[in-house]
């Protein structure tokens, strides 16, 4: 039983004690996800971006125009927090809310692809299944985010 | 932030007949939907932290959501309800915005 990854600190600050290997990988994700966002045929976006205005597409068209650029800008900015903070061993509030967002982001991306529903998917039984790496991410960001909004609500 | 392009929306004026019978505007509702990624406990979080809503309440909502597959979480004018959904984009929730509930 390992001790808890995000701990509050008396000062308000987050304790963050992740193994060198959780580090590397949540370093990877921010190019990876730069990658999704830049692929507009990428069928994930319309989780990213959802509709806002589902019976009324000139609205829809509308608030498209006028906000998908800067809902964008704001996923790059959480995810740019993540890169540049990967490796503390505190954090503030700000930054792990980026985190938090970052993490989310990344699970609906793999959610998606993984076709995950809510009644809890098999696991792929054997290591060779292609599957097998991201539904291990994906269990892995889960706990974390778990982690991190348990100590953000605390 | 949402604010700033926000408050450049044009606003919807109506010019009403004078003889027109005053009715207030039905307010905007957001809507958050269930889906099978978000945890249970950062639906409830991020209603808390984006408005304001006391635990018990955040809940209560998340529930909703969780077992009605969708749950009205504010409500208001045009321009506050794009807000919103604005602000649940940004965390990831599925929300829209609706005239008609």
């Amino acid at each position: 039983m390992r001790s808890r990854p995000v701990r509050r600190t008396r000062s308000g600050q987050f304790e963050i004690r992740l193994s060198p290997e959780e580090r590397d990988l949540l370093r990877g994700l921010a190019p990876r996800m730069r990658e999704v966002f830049e692929d507009d045929a990428d069928p994930v976006r319309g989780r990213l971006f959802p509709v806002a205005y589902p019976e009324d597409d000139d609205r829809q068209t509308e608030y498209r125009l006028l906000v998908q650029g800067e809902l964008l800008d704001s996923h790059l900015a959480a995810l740019a927090i993540l890169e540049e903070t990967v490796d503390a061993e505190r954090l503030d509030e700000d930054a792990l809310l980026g985190w938090m967002r970052s993490l989310n982001e990344v699970r609906l991306v793999l959610g998606v692809r993984l076709e995950v529903t809510e009644e809890g998917d098999e696991r792929p039984t054997s290591s060779d299944d292609p599957r097998t790496p991201a539904y291990a991410v994906y269990d892995y960001l889960t706990w974390l985010q778990g982690e991190i909004i348990e100590a953000l609500a605390r | 932030m949402g604010t700033a392009a926000m408050s450049t929306m044009p606003a919807e004026v109506k010019e009403p007949e004078i003889a027109e019978v005053v009715i207030p505007d039905r307010p905007w509702v957001v809507i958050v939907w269930n889906d099978p990624v978000n945890l249970m406990s950062y639906v409830t979080f991020v209603l808390q932290k984006l408005f304001g809503y006391s635990l018990d309440k955040a809940t209560r909502l998340m529930l909703d959501v969780h077992e009605k597959g969708k749950a009205v979480v504010s409500s208001g004018s045009r321009e506050k309800a794009e807000l919103d959904v604005f602000r649940l984009h940004e965390h990831g929730l599925w929300a829209t915005m609706s005239h008609d509930e």
